[in-house]
């Protein structure tokens, strides 16, 4: 058995697939659409039209960079308000012409920084959160790396939420826990057990549906898999009004939560 | 026998016992312009120093006293107790003391209230409950007084005060922030007016989701609104931040701000604007 920090750090890893992967892997005939049409395009969340299967489906994912010059280009992995405002843009077209939406997960977290602040990180992840409960189209999520506190819930308001198996998803960094909690971020493999980020915990809280198995030597493999349970999820998920979808979803993030009552 | 009771209050300043007006002629140093004034004139002014306009931290209960209608509110009490779902180290301890340091037994208080006379449902972080952080009670008790405002087609005013996401109760603090959201969309979908008040200070996770969500945002003066840390943005960037960077009058300059409302207007303000959403003018 992994510890929660050897798979953080699995999660991490540089050589591990990214969002581009996965979306080039599961969608055909692809049209990559950019810019917030408020301010600028970040190159740190992709997204698009493209088939799956036979179905047009609408496909976002934060980027974190296949190699060092893509990764200085899509800042880490670490979106800017205007990405998550180019999120919501495409979820929101995605809703007018009835197309479901698939998003990949795979951030440390917002960027942090000057220039996010004055453009409204806050009120960027605060748009999406809400708009994303009440979009009448299915969403479906999967976190695919490191699920980093707010930046990644801006992503993951959706029907069904998959972890990879070493994936993981956390309110805080462990390091920056272990240096709040113990001003020791050397501490962040104990923080990350207290945490409780493992694809298996989010399985147990009902945060995640399911956990989907890696297998990385044979991508191709592991995407048609991933490919078929989308397909059938879809298909599943569009049977119900767009209104039911949004119901559903509150429903789903309204049982999350732990205390007790007299 | 005013002195006896002085001798117990000494410690637990007006800003604790949620008192607005004390009994005791005791003096505060303002810690921006440092005059000083007695805890009495400072009370009756809403805690805004009567010398430079410095607004002090306030509890929930002392809030609630400063902008509702004397005996207007009605705590919704919803008996939704802290657990300590990941068995964090620690954590237990820090709500105790949370508990006994803020006389509250969580980060928030919820209910109806009346406004010069205007029914809204009102919600109240309280900064000196683990500073206000949101833990599975306090999204819950968030999300339950929306349905309710929902329900009873009410506004909502809400005064956020928190640091962010709890993060001893992990993953399930993070999720707080998705379910309030919902909340408060399925509470505006319905056609109801939500205003927030940004009080010093309202970071994190707070500002990602419910804060910044309001038909209409207030601010106090000077209030410190941001998402992530300065501290970790100077570490991240290496660069020395001005020294208004996240204040509310910053934000009101980048446009996420309607308005910096001092607290000893907000009263007329917050009428002012439940006024010109419930009806028109010559109904009213």
């Amino acid at each position: 058995m992994m510890t929660a920090y050897e798979r953080l750090q699995a999660a991490r890893a540089q050589d591990r697939p990214t969002s581009r992967a996965y979306i080039e892997n599961l969608f055909t005939e692809r049209t990559e659409l950019h810019g917030d049409r408020k301010y600028a395009d970040d190159p740190a969340i992709i997204g698009g039209i493209g088939y799956l299967g036979d179905i047009p489906v609408t496909f976002i994912g934060i980027e974190r960079g296949r190699d060092l010059q893509e990764r200085i280009r899509c800042n880490f992995g670490c979106p800017m308000p205007e990405g998550y405002r180019k999120a919501l843009r495409l979820m929101k077209q995605a809703e007018k012409f009835h197309r479901p939406v698939i998003c990949f997960v795979d951030t440390s977290g917002a960027y942090c920084g000057e220039e996010a602040e004055e453009r409204g990180q806050g009120q960027a992840i605060a748009d999406n959160l809400m708009q994303m409960m009440g979009l009448e189209t299915p969403i479906i999520t999967i976190v695919i790396g490191e699920g980093g506190s707010g930046g990644a819930l801006g992503l993951s308001v959706a029907n069904r939420v998959y972890m990879l198996e070493n994936a993981v998803f956390s309110v805080i960094s462990p390091e920056g826990c272990a240096s709040i909690l113990w001003e020791d971020a050397g501490k962040a493999a104990d923080a990350a057990e207290c945490l409780k980020i493992t694809a298996e915990d989010m399985k147990r809280f009902g945060v995640a549906e399911d956990v989907i198995e890696e297998n990385f030597d044979s991508f191709n493999i592991m995407c048609e898999d991933l490919k078929a349970r989308l397909l059938s999820d879809v298909e599943e998920l569009e049977q119900y009004s767009g209104r039911a979808l949004s119901e559903k979803r509150y429903e789903r993030f309204r049982k999350l939560g732990v205390y007790s009552e007299k | 026998m005013n002195n006896i009771v002085g001798m117990f209050r000494k410690s637990r300043n007006v800003l604790e016992s949620g008192g607005i007006t004390p009994t005791v002629e005791e003096k505060i140093r303002c810690p921006i312009c440092k005059a000083i004034d007695t805890k009495r004139s400072v009370a009756k002014n809403k805690m805004v120093c009567p010398s430079c306009g410095y607004h002090y931290r306030i509890n929930a209960r002392t809030r609630i006293k400063a902008i509702c209608d004397k005996g207007s509110f009605q705590e919704l009490e919803m008996n939704v107790q802290t657990e300590n779902p990941l068995n964090f180290p620690g954590y237990a301890n820090k709500i105790e003391s949370a508990r006994a340091a803020s006389g509250q037994m969580e980060g928030v208080v919820c209910g109806t209230a009346a406004i010069r006379r205007q029914p809204c449902a009102v919600f109240v972080m309280d900064p000196q409950f683990m500073m206000g952080s949101m833990g599975s009670v306090v999204g819950e008790k968030i999300t339950r007084l929306f349905e309710y405002a929902t329900e009873h087609d009410l506004p909502v005013v809400g005064f956020t005060a928190s640091g962010g996401a709890r993060m001893q109760e992990g993953i399930l603090s993070l999720m707080q922030m998705a379910k309030t959201s919902g909340a408060v969309h399925f509470h505006s979908d319905k056609g109801g007016l939500y205003i927030t008040v940004l009080t010093d200070p309202t970071t994190g996770g707070v500002t990602a989701s419910f804060a910044m969500l309001g038909d209409i945002i207030l601010s106090e003066p000077n209030a410190l609104i941001g998402f992530a840390g300065r501290r970790v943005i100077e570490q991240t960037t290496k660069k020395k931040l001005p020294e208004d960077f996240q204040r509310a009058e910053f934000l009101q300059d980048c446009g996420f701000v309607d308005a910096i409302v001092p607290r000893t207007e907000l009263r007329a303000t917050l009428e002012r604007l439940l006024k010109q959403h419930s009806r028109r003018r010559d109904e009213a």
